[in-house]
Formats: C-alpha cells, structure tokens, sequence
C-alpha cells in the first residue's frame, strides 16, 4: 500500500476543481439563457422608455425634459432632441444649444401650428454654421386630448423617412405618458369633486323628517326643540363645510352623535344606538364624511323599514398602529349581491354614500382600507373598516382647520 | 424561602394579564351614552398610564439594587429617569403630537419624506426594545427564583409565555385605563411595605446604615482604581435624559393626547407620578445596609427590595409584604414588556410580516396572523438573548437601551424637529452613526469584556457610552446634513411651521374659515 502522493492529489485537486467550474458555468449560462440580438435591442429598447417614462411621469416640464431627453435622443437615435411646449423650447438635449435653441420655436412655430409632422431641410433650420451637424430636423406635435401642447423634435444632418417615422412614434408614446400623468394629477381633484357629491347628498328626506320632528315639539317640548335645532345647524355647518378633505374620528363622531339624535328625535324609542369607542383612537385621521355616511346608510336601509325596534351599534377599537370602525345594524339586511353592485357604482339606487365612502377610503389608504360589508337579507348588515394610525398621504394641506 | 402567598400574587398578576389583554375593548368602555364619544383621555389618566408603562423591573427592583450596592451617586438613576420627560417636555412632546406620528418611524417618514429613513429607524425600534426586554425576563427570573424558590429559567419562560399570549390575543393594546390602574398598583406595592419597613426602622431607635466604602457615602468617589466617577454619572445622566424620547413604548402613548397641549399636560403630570414614585427605591437601597449588610455569596442585589420584609418582619406579616411586593414587581415588568413587545410586533408586522404574510397566503391570511408571528417573533429572540447573556444587573442592562435610544434617536427627534436644514442622508448617517457607536460599546463592554473588567478610561467609556455616543451622532448628523443640502426635503418649513405652531392658530394662507 503507497502512502499519500502529493502529485497526485493536486492533479486530482485540481481536476476535480476544472469539472466543478465547468460545471457551474455550464448551469450559469444556461440559467441566463442566450439573448439573440433582436431580443438585446427590444430589451434595451423598452429599457429606454421604461427610465424615460418614470421622468415623464410628472408632466411636461423643463426637468423632466432634461431628464428624459437623453433617454429619448437615445431610443431615436438622433443627434439632438429638443421638448417644447406651446411657446418655448423646456429641453434641449445634445449638441448646438447656444446655436439652435433660440431657433427652434421659430421654426417649429410655422410647422407645427397645424398640429401635423413637418420635416425642416437646412434653409429652413436657418443653420449658418458649415460645420454644423445639425442641418434638418423633424418636428412632431405632442397631443392631448385634442389640444396640441407641445412638440418633440429631433435634430440630425439629414432626415431620413425612417427618422420621421421613430419621431412619431416616440411623440405619441410621450403624449400617451403625459396624458398619464395628466390624470393621475386629476385624482385629487377628482375625490374633491366626489367629496362634494356626497355633501350635496344629505338626503333631503332626512332634511324633511328632521324639520318634522323639531316641528312636533315646538309646542310640546320647546326646549328640545330648541336643542334639536341647534344640533341641526351644526349638523348641516359640518356636512356642507368647506375645505379640508380630512377630519379626526372625534370630529367625524361628534358629527355622528348629531346626526342619531335627529334620528332618535323622529323614531323615538324604535331607534336604539350604543357606542364603543376606544379613547386611543379619537385621534385617527379619516377622511370628512367617513363614517356618518355609513350610520345614516344602517338607519335607513336597516332601520326604517323594520318592525319594531332596531339597534345601531358603533364601535372603535385600536388595533396597535391601526384603528378599525365597525357600523352594525340588525335591520332587514340585504342580498350581497346587490351590496357588490352599490360598491361597483354598477347599481343606480340611493345608496351612493357607501361607494363613495369606499373609494375614498381606497384612495387614501390603499386597498386594504376598503369597506367590508357583511349582510344577508334578514341578518342585519355590518360594514367596517381599518385606518392606519399614521398616514404618510395625508398632508397639512389635507387637514381642515375647524 | 418559599412562599405559597407570593406564588398566589404572582400567578394572580400573570391571569389578569391575559384576561385584561382578552376582554380588551369591552373594559375600557361599553355603554350607550352618547356623549362618550366626544371625551378622549383626560392627560392625568394618560400620564398614569405612561407611567404605569414606563416603570419596569428596572425602576422597581434595580435601582434600589445599585443603590444599595454603591450608594449615593446612584441616586442619579432615579433623577436622570424623571428628566427624562423635563427633555420630552421641553423639546419633543407637543411638536411630535402635531406631527400626527404614531411611532418614531412615523415621524421620521412625515418629517423628511423618506422611505429609507423610515426603515433605519424601524430596525432601531426593534433593537432598542429587544435590549429593553432583556432585563425583563432576567427580572422575573430573579423574582421567581426568590419567592418559589425555582431554577432561573422559570421566571423569563413565564413572562415570555405571558406576553406573547397577552399581545397576540389581542394585546394590552393601548387600553389606557388598565395601564393607568397598573401605575397606581405598582406606587401601592412599593409603597405600603416601605412605610412598614420605615416604622419598623424608627422603632428601633433608626440604626444607621452599614457603609461599605467611603464612596458609597461620599458622591463623586471613585469606587476603586481607575474608576472616573463624574464622568459615570454625567454619561449616564445624558443617556436615561434623552432616552427616554427614544423609547418606543412611551411615544405611542402621546398618539392618544387630542393635541399638543395635551401633550405637555400629560407630561407634566408624568413627571409629578415619576417623581412620587421614585421617592422609594432609595429607601429599600438604604434600608437594605442597615439590615441586611452583607448579601449571602452569589445573590444578586436586584434582589434587596424582596428580600428586606423577609429579615425585618419576618413571619406571616413578612410572607405578605413580600408577596405584594412580588406581585409588584411581577406587575411592572408585564405591563413595560407587553408595552415594548406591542411596540416591536407592532414594527414587525409593519415592515416585515405583513408583506411576508401577504405573498405567502396571496393576501388572503387576515391580519392577526402576521402580527400574531410577530408578537412571537418580538419576545422570542429577546428571550434567547436573556438566556445567553449573563445578567449584569437588571437597572444597568436597561441604562444600555437608553443609551442606544439617546445615540439614535434623541438626535433624530430634538434635530427634526428643531433644525430645518436637517438633510434625509444627514439624519440616516446620525441614525447609523449613533446605533453603531452605542451597540459597539455595549458589546465590548458585555461580551468582550476581560476578566477583571476594561481598565481605566477605556472601561468607562465603554460601559457608558452616552457622552460621547450622542455628541458623536449629533455631530455626523450636523455635518453631514450640512453637506448634502439637496436632500433637504422640500416642504421643511411648512411642516416646522405646523409641529411649532398650536393647534387652533390657523396659519393657512386659505380662505377664511366660514
């Protein structure tokens, strides 16, 4: 028997570490798989677009030119781009700024006012430099709607159709983009304007019953009456307030507390209301008109048309970095169906206060700040919902001074 | 010294723990008058209940032990607990309320609009309060080892399974009125067997106490060679002064204040119930060296409290005095760990578990089961750690998170809230800064440490690192925010303008109010 060999142990060291590298890159490569040149230039290609769309994203403007421009001239291949809107040049990426860029809008003016693609040859760029690489170029409008708000053009020595064709479309991917961050700019002032379909929409039935109520006891009672009235004024100085898209849950109960004793004024002892709230989360921001909506939804769809009497019960309770608000009724219920439908905004009927709660609340908080609704006919109904305690999207601007 | 009675105390404490963490909502309020709604916590319920929170094993066994063992420059301890919230007061407490924050992260995000910042912090939320349960456990062991006479695991697995059980069923939450109860049992526990032990001391003619050394009696002493008294006391000072802000179980409680001036209300009531409080662990320390002047070999002095009725009673009165006291001490370290492992499960589940839940059940698992991981997840490692560690004295282990807290986020609050040119990258680098110079420290001075103990200055600087951890963190963040201006996050003044400004000032440029 031969004791251990040093030579041999190395060649077998060593081939067995070759093997185990073979290996590893054979597994390697094939985990990466081949990329065929076309596959490399598609890639590449929507790599450009996906860095130039995030710029883009906030709007037409001087930065965000800058900063998608080179993504641009690169995806076009040109040898300067320039973005402009109506009226003057926002970017100019490339060489021959100082030279063309006063030029552009001159230009670009004649050609495009009529909102179609114009190629310029080197007269009309009005280039008085012989050395000058930039002696034609291609002016696209960039639409909106039906407005034309800018153009996109691009610089080269000699326009070919192929160019004029990539300027297109990389003009129209632009305006697709822009009109993208056109509506996502919308969307504050679209839960504004949805905000204020909710406030138009204290129900006038609710106005009528409540004045017929106060009415009753003018003679009978003339001190609640009095005290009915005055929580009617601030009832309604709540709900058509203006400003502010935010509220605590205090306020928003307080509010609450309003609205149930009109309601108890007009039902009487049918109306039975108890109240859980967790001191802790009084302090919660939500959004104005969160919850009243829900409670006047339990009164009269549960309630109203219910025999004999109907509890309403509210709880709040902390749930640590979260808050959950639960409005439960034991009226007639409803099918789910149907629930669906209102919160799809798909059913026409009265209920619109619970899509709108919903969506608001989605939009704020996020999907999982959505309502939840559990019901069945027969069953009473219980729509809830979870808030975070501390919310990066309110801002200042959001909270309402009282 | 076995006793049944203390058992009984102690075993009541840990049921009504979790039964008190189970009812949850249906205690703190159910009726069905109306006007309840519109009343949030009066500032001196929520001043009890900070303090019934924020008084651990710590405050009720440990520092009568240091005191006991090295006298009178420990009286700081209590001191440097209480200002604690004088700096809150002054500093953090209303504009933190206006800000709208619920945790420190919170904070960090609404101020300078990172998510990256936002992530530091929550990461320091969670290593600050796994160093502040450590001692917790290793408190109970010593409260259980004392009263039943059981190996020291027993105690930290009780607590752990206590606690886990209490937050993960629904937690002690944030019931105010529970933890507003627990201060005032905790004040009466500590009290009444001190006003025994006092009569008891001037019946017998009050013998003096036996010094040890003349440092114990003489403030400002060195305890041996090497040792650098003033600066001990001063680090130690700035580090439970401005730790205190950075606990992340007392801020969450300034979430339930209506306002900024709520906000200051409960902290000045907080510092009269810390100061009434801390009036009587010196008391146990000095009475200790009158009757009890030497600890039996290997006994820890965190034990002195529960161990005095014991010699000066003595008998069935001293079996009761200790079971209170037990039941006490039992009562402190729940209610400040269930507090902390709230607040760590609570940052867990955030910005770990929820996502991790979510994509492993497809976003159909609810949301207890994420938090449920994490309220196991919040006490386990430090349970491990408490086993792995050798105790070196519940108050000290507690001193080292506040100091990590004072390294950290002291900085990040007093600067955001008072420096408008705090930058984003500036108050990352304070942060990390800061939690590695204080965790460092720390770790040398626990897991390296030589035999004999670091010699000299390197000794002190390491098991104190406060006063030049926080000087440290505060610098980089300065410097470093001062250079990268462009990380200012837009919007500063505006917000300054609201966290500085009362709530019903309106400083809107908008409309009138109609």
């Amino acid at each position: 028997m031969r004791s251990f060999d040093v030579p041999t142990a190395i060649v077998v060291a060593g081939g067995m570490l070759l093997l185990w590298l073979a290996l590893w890159l054979q597994r390697r490569l094939r985990r990466r798989g081949f990329i065929s040149p076309v596959d490399q230039a598609t890639y590449s290609t929507l790599h450009r677009a996906s860095l130039a769309a995030r710029h883009l994203s906030t709007g037409l403007s001087s930065e965000a030119g800058d900063k998608a421009g080179k993504h641009l001239l690169a995806l076009l291949g040109a040898r300067a781009l320039a973005i402009t809107d109506r009226v003057d040049v926002l970017s100019w990426t490339g060489p021959g700024e100082t030279l063309h860029r006063p030029l552009t809008m001159a230009v670009n003016g004649a050609l495009t006012g009529a909102g179609r693609t114009s190629a310029a040859d080197h007269r009309e760029v009005n280039c008085s430099d012989p050395e000058c690489e930039l002696r034609s170029a291609v002016f696209v409008p960039l639409v909106l709607g039906d407005d034309v708000i800018g153009s996109l053009a691009a610089y080269t020595d000699s326009a070919s159709p192929g160019l004029v064709r990539a300027t297109e479309e990389v003009a129209a991917w632009v305006s697709a983009q822009l009109e993208l961050a056109q509506s996502s700019r919308d969307r504050p002032r679209l839960m504004e304007a949805e905000l204020r379909a909710l406030r138009a929409q204290i129900s006038p039935h609710f106005i009528y019953n409540a004045l017929a109520a106060i009415a009753s006891f003018v003679r009978t009672d003339p001190d609640r009456a009095r005290d009915l009235l005055l929580e009617f004024a601030d009832f309604t100085r709540y709900a058509l307030r203006r400003g502010g898209n935010f509220t605590t849950l205090q306020e928003e109960l307080r509010n609450v507390e309003r609205y149930l004793v009109l309601e108890q004024a007009r039902f009487g002892e049918r109306l039975q209301v108890s109240l859980l709230i967790a001191p802790e989360v009084l302090s919660v921001k939500v959004p104005y008109l969160a919850v009243q909506p829900l409670v006047e939804n339990a009164v009269r769809h549960g309630l109203a048309a219910k025999e004999g009497i109907g509890h309403v019960t509210i709880l709040a309770s902390d749930l640590g970095h979260l808050a959950e608000i639960v409005v439960e009724d034991d009226g007639v219920g409803t099918e789910p169906d149907r629930v669906r439908r209102i919160l799809d905004a798909t059913d026409g009927s009265d209920s619109v206060g619970l899509g709108n709660v919903d969506a608001r609340l989605r939009q704020v908080f996020g999907d999982a700040s959505g309502l939840t609704i559990e019901t069945a006919p027969g069953a009473g109904t219980k729509v809830s919902f979870v808030v975070p305690k501390f919310s990066p999207g309110i801002s200042d601007d959001d909270y309402a001074s009282r | 010294m076995t006793s049944s009675l203390s058992l009984v105390a102690v075993g009541a404490v840990c049921l009504l723990t979790i039964v008190f963490g189970a009812l949850g909502l249906r205690l703190s309020r159910a009726t069905s008058d109306f006007y309840v709604a519109g009343r949030s916590v009066s500032p001196r319920m929520n001043a009890s209940a900070i303090g019934g929170e924020y008084l651990s094993a710590a405050s009720f066994l440990g520092v009568a032990g240091l005191i006991y063992d090295f006298g009178v420059d420990q009286l700081w301890l209590p001191v440097g607990y209480t200002t604690g919230y004088l700096v809150l007061l002054v500093m953090v407490a209303a504009p933190m309320r206006r800000s709208g924050a619920y945790t420190v992260p919170d904070f960090a995000e609404a101020r300078l609009q990172s998510g990256r910042v936002r992530l530091v912090a929550s990461t320091l939320v969670v290593a600050i309060g796994w160093i502040y349960l450590v001692p917790q456990l290793q408190g109970a062991s010593l409260v259980l080892q004392i009263v039943a006479d059981v190996p020291g695991w027993v105690g930290g697995t009780v607590v752990a399974i206590v606690v886990i059980l209490a937050v993960g069923a629904g937690g002690m939450r944030s019931i105010t009125f529970v933890q507003a109860v627990q201060y005032w049992i905790k004040l009466t526990a500590l009290a009444v067997p001190a006003f025994v032990l006092i009569v008891l001391w001037v019946r017998a003619g009050h013998p003096a106490p036996d010094v040890p050394s003349t440092s114990w009696e003489v403030a400002l002493t060195p305890r041996a060679e090497g040792d650098h008294p003033t600066y001990r006391v001063y680090s130690t000072l700035i580090a439970l002064s401005l730790g205190t802000m950075g606990l992340p179980h007392v801020l969450v409680r300034y979430y339930t204040n209506p306002d900024g001036n709520a906000a200051r209300r409960t902290t000045v009531n907080v510092l009269l119930l810390l100061g009434l409080f801390y009036l009587l662990p010196p008391i146990y320390g000095v009475l200790g060296r009158v009757h009890l002047p030497t600890m039996p070999e290997g006994v820890r002095s965190d034990s002195i409290v529960l161990r005095l009725p014991g010699v000066v009673v003595g008998g069935l009165g001293g079996d009761l005095l200790t079971a209170v006291l037990a039941a006490g001490a039992f009562a402190a370290l729940l209610s400040t760990a269930s507090g902390v492992a709230m607040s760590v499960a609570g940052v867990l589940d955030q910005s770990l578990m929820r996502p991790w839940v979510a994509r492993l059940s497809g976003g159909d698992a609810g949301m207890p089961v994420g938090f449920r991981l994490a309220a196991l997840a919040a006490v386990a490692v430090p349970y491990v750690v408490s086993r792995l560690v050798e105790p070196i004295g519940l108050a000290t282990m507690v001193g080292l998170a506040f100091a990590v807290a004072a390294s950290t986020f002291a900085p990040l609050l007093i600067l955001g809230v008072w420096w408008r040119a705090l930058s984003t990258i500036g108050a990352i680098a304070g942060l990390l800064t800061g939690a590695v110079a204080a965790t460092a420290a720390i770790f040398a001075s626990i897991a390296l440490r030589p035999v004999d103990g670091w010699p000299g200055w390197t000794g002190a600087l390491l098991s104190q690192p406060a006063a030049w951890s926080v000087p440290l963190a505060t610098l980089v963040t300065v410097v470093v925010s001062l250079s990268t201006p462009a990380s200012v996050p837009p919007g500063t003044t505006r917000l300054l303008v609201r966290l500085h400004t009362p709530e019903g000032v309106d400083v809107s440029r908008s409309r009138p109010d109609d």
